[in-house]
């Protein structure tokens, strides 16, 4: 049989565990679903080594724990239609019934192709540190941290904490625009903290403005990269490249969902009301996958959602700081965007599809992702595009293809299951 | 350092790694080679989250499952290159 719940919610970030604790708190039964094994999101991923950080470790456990709430972990959605879910795990796929869905499931790091960005030994920068959390090894490795954006920083302060020798930070913006975004920083009491205090942990960290990687050198595993600062191109030996240029939406539940996006950027987001309702009625989003904002907005609209989600009141106050978090997301956008000099990384020869090995060249000429992926199986490996097809929406290529089912690798038996059959199906 | 240790396979080989890591950081740790790219080239994880499928091995008979979102459990079995 189905499981049955008046809200459904997809991630457990603070956006997701928010709306959880909220629609909980107004009397709803919940489920939580997360395909990570513990509750936080990214930026409250559990470190394995030193637990979540101070203010998720003191919500977390009892919103998990929480009586109302069915948390469940290690759990993808690989279906979605108008009031049920396709839910995946290790050992079973079943249907889970919703009133009202919120979606929370985030974003995924913006990764662009340079030559050699394949080699074993590069990452993301938000993904070395989600590596690192999980118990990869860091320690004694020489490694540098690079792209754009706060998370660098962030980054930097992880890889060092897990015993890396973090040889510098190398930002794309201009120092003109990173200084202008930290002087902005007061409005944001709370983020200017967090940049002092991860400065404070960086001390003696070299952090250059207005700096790209050109490439990254070795065989089979990287050595060394070149690196073009505004005091000309150097090579640096290294272990560890962490490279990231910002966050993208994950929208494609939402666009299976027919939920109306917000295309006027590069990456779509999807478009909601001022009490975070989507196009579509009884399904929500919060947080990343309306457009960029970090923790704090996610936060405060999982509140609002969980709340507008059961019916209960949304207070005012609560509105003012969920506007007053998205312009922190506005500064961030406006000084961290991306130059021209990123856009040309990618050599003719570089490969932007890593599931299927397509070079750039071959991408040429093709109207859309569609037309390419027919002719040079370009987003038709594993990862579906979500790493290409972003790739190359900002490269300006074409823009990223639709999603359709289902929205991740799953097994065959799964697949048996249709969604739009109510009788089939079990529940853990 | 996690002090518990358990045991999994990975590629037929008895191996020791510490409760509660990822198979990603599990290999990582071992020092073993991730997967080879359709065109031949070694591959490992690059987003750590799920995303790019980089990670991806055989786990327990299962292909294509991400190291990066499974956690090492006792006796589990690890195949790359599937």
């Amino acid at each position: 049989m189905t499981e049955r719940y008046d809200v459904a919610i997809v991630g457990a970030g603070p956006g997701g565990l928010a709306a959880a604790r909220a629609a909980a708190s107004q009397g709803a039964r919940v489920a939580l679903i997360d395909a990570q094994a513990h509750a936080g999101g990214q930026v409250w991923r559990k470190d394995i080594e030193h637990g979540w950080p101070r203010r998720a470790q003191a919500c977390i456990p009892r919103i998990v724990e929480h009586p109302r709430i069915h948390w469940l972990a290690q759990t993808q959605v690989v279906h979605a239609d108008a009031g049920a879910l396709l839910l995946e795990n290790e050992t079973q796929a079943w249907r889970v019934a919703y009133d009202t869905l919120i979606l929370a499931n985030g974003a995924r790091e913006l990764l662009l192709p340079f030559p050699g960005w394949t080699l074993p030994g590069v990452t993301g920068a938000g993904g070395l540190q989600a590596l690192a959390k999980q118990g990869w090894p860091l320690h004694g490795r020489r490694a540098v941290i690079a792209g754009s954006g706060p998370l660098l920083l962030a980054a930097a302060v992880t890889a060092k904490r897990h015993g890396a020798q973090v040889l510098g930070i190398y930002e794309q913006a201009d120092a003109a625009s990173v200084h202008r975004f930290a002087r902005g920083l007061w409005r944001w009491p709370g983020k200017a903290l967090q940049a002092v205090s991860l400065r404070g942990q960086l001390a003696g960290i070299p952090y250059h403005c207005g700096s790209v990687v050109r490439e990254a050198l070795g065989t089979d595993t990287l050595q060394a990269i070149e690196v073009e600062t505004p005091r000309g191109s150097e090579p640096l030996s290294c272990d560890l490249l962490a490279i990231g240029f910002g966050l993208v939406p994950n929208i494609e539940l939402a666009q299976m969902l027919g939920c109306r996006l917000n295309e006027a950027g590069v990456h779509g987001r999807v478009e909601v009301d001022t009490m975070q309702r989507s196009s579509v009625p009884g399904v929500y989003a919060v947080g990343e996958l309306c457009g960029i904002g970090g923790r704090d907005s996610a936060w405060i609209e999982g509140l609002i959602a969980g709340h507008a989600a059961v019916g209960a009141k949304v207070q005012a106050r609560w509105l003012r700081r969920q506007r007053h978090a998205r312009e922190f997301a506005e500064s961030l956008q406006h000084h961290f965007k991306l130059s021209t000099r990123v856009r040309a990384m990618a050599r003719p020869d570089t490969l932007v599809c890593r599931c299927e090995d397509v070079p750039l060249q071959a991408l040429r000429g093709h109207a859309d992702a569609r037309s390419a992926k027919l002719a040079t199986r370009c987003g038709m490996g594993a990862c579906q595009g979500r790493i290409c097809g972003s790739a190359l929406a900002e490269l300006g290529i074409f823009p990223r293809g639709g999603s359709r089912p289902p929205l991740f690798p799953v097994r065959l038996s799964t697949l048996g299951d249709p969604i739009s059959n109510p009788h089939q199906g079990s529940c853990s | 350092m996690k002090t518990a240790g358990i045991r999994i396979q990975v590629d037929g080989r008895s191996v020791e790694v510490p409760a509660g890591i990822s198979v990603a950081a599990a290999m990582a740790q071992l020092g073993l080679p991730f997967r080879r790219s359709v065109g031949g080239q070694r591959r490992a994880p690059v987003c750590g989250m799920g995303a790019c499928f980089e990670c991806r091995v055989q786990i327990d008979g299962i292909a294509q499952r991400r190291g990066c979102m499974t956690t090492v459990r006792e006796g589990m079995q690890v195949c790359t290159d599937d």
